[in-house]
């Protein structure tokens, strides 16, 4: 392509000069005013509730009401360094350098890698068909396909973004690290399986054209203007289900007794587990709308195992997306990818109502 | 002209067959739009991702809504 960017005019990246240490200022400074404000917003939901809406303190509604003046900006404001800074890594990867990357990789390696990258390289889940054809039909393995394909909705900017801001660096690790797992794991068994007969026919007949485009040359700039606009499409999706997620938590922050939901997901009860499973896969949110109902369960006595198992269940499995992928899977490779996908999440599940 | 967008029918998807539409009103340029929703037929273009656009067999974008800039550009404008 030879469209001069506005990149190539600034010079960032090629020459750094007074420009670069300005805009390099500019970043810290706003960096700086975003920490005061993340800082102030305890007082200031307090302030809002009890001074200027002049609500009984110790109230059910007080309680709800500071929860929602407090949660919503900071998870705006949690959300907009995640998904800016992810965009500015996502820049650097395209699916076609992922593929060329995971073709002929051994199997193992191949899907601890596939899982990795599925963080990073930009993927929207309506072109999970055209991605998956291109994978499998370059030569990666199946396997190392599914891991790919179950890493990326499920350990999403989004979901670590808010993980973070609402329950803390742990439990956003943990999720980082069983989303993994579940991908590294389920993407090889299904690999072992070898199930590739079960591919559609057609997808393996296709002889997709080899693109002749060339790889697109990004400057510093360019990459800046990439997350913002990653920014300014995410959170202009997401944030209704944003707001509406912590106004359903704040109402069971303020109005649900203590400890009521330890009897239905805390971790006496084995059958919480699978149950919260079972009502998860056919769900479709996103995660922007889940966490915050999550965190709200979390502090009424709901087991993190549970929860953590739903809240997987809900992102990673969804039924539109198996209705995609149905165009290139046949039936039975679609339950096994629905139940191998399940038995990880039961077992993460059961593992961290085992040890926490 | 012959310009495809390839997309399931998706938001950006729309949101890109609109832009070329527009560019095209006001730069007048004739050319026929076409969008290709079928997967057998997207998958073919060799393309991993959607949005695509396709403009007389070649590929010119993939997996973003281009800018109106980039538009003109590939229009010989």
């Amino acid at each position: 392509m030879n469209f001069k960017s506005a990149g190539d005019n600034l010079n960032i990246g090629n020459k750094p000069g007074l420009l670069f240490f300005l805009c390099l200022l500019l970043g810290a400074t706003a960096l700086y005013v975003w920490w005061v404000v993340y800082n102030f917003l305890p007082t200031l939901s307090s302030w809002t509730t009890y001074d200027l809406l002049t609500i009984d303190r110790g109230s059910h509604l007080g309680a709800s009401i500071e929860f929602f003046f407090y949660d919503t900006p900071k998870v705006m404001m949690l959300l907009f360094i995640v998904v800016f800074c992810v965009g500015i890594l996502r820049s650097f990867f395209t699916p076609e350098k992922t593929r060329a990357f995971l073709s002929g990789k051994s199997e193992f390696a191949g899907n601890v890698l596939a899982a990795l990258l599925g963080i990073i390289t930009p993927f929207c889940s309506c072109s999970a068909v055209p991605l998956f054809i291109g994978f499998v039909t370059a030569g990666v393995p199946l396997g190392v396909t599914f891991s790919f394909l179950i890493a990326a909705p499920m350990v999403n900017e989004i979901a670590l973004g808010l993980l973070y801001g609402l329950l803390g660096w742990k439990v956003a690790a943990i999720y980082l690290g069983t989303g993994l797992f579940i991908a590294i794991t389920a993407g090889w068994v299904i690999g072992r399986l070898k199930l590739e007969g079960h591919v559609e026919d057609w997808v393996t007949q296709t002889n997709p054209a080899t693109l002749s485009m060339e790889e697109e040359k990004m400057s510093w700039a360019d990459r800046v203007t990439y997350g913002w606009d990653a920014v300014k499409e995410i959170i202009g999706r997401v944030w209704i289900y944003v707001i509406l997620g912590i106004a359903v938590g704040a109402g069971i922050h303020g109005f649900v007794p203590e400890g009521v939901m330890a009897s239905v997901m805390g971790k006496g009860s084995w059958w919480s587990v699978p149950l919260s499973v079972a009502i998860g896969i056919p769900m479709y949110s996103n995660a922007a709308g889940i966490i915050p109902v999550v965190e709200a369960l979390l502090g009424k006595g709901a087991a993190l195992g549970t929860v953590l198992a739903f809240m997987m269940s809900v992102i990673a499995l969804s039924l539109p997306e198996m209705v995609i992928l149905r165009k290139v899977l046949k039936p039975r490779l679609i339950a096994t990818f629905i139940g191998v996908v399940a038995c990880g999440i039961l077992f993460v599940g059961y593992l961290f109502n085992l040890i926490i | 002209m012959e310009i495809k967008v390839l997309g399931p029918g998706c938001a950006k998807c729309s949101k890109t067959e609109k832009l070329i539409q527009e560019v095209i009103k006001e730069t007048g340029v004739v050319a026929k739009v076409e969008k290709i929703t079928d997967m057998m037929e997207i998958a073919s273009y060799g393309v991993m991702g959607t949005p695509a656009v396709v403009i007389d067999k070649e590929v010119k974008c993939i997996g973003k809504v281009p800018k109106k800039e980039e538009i003109k550009i590939w229009l010989g404008q």
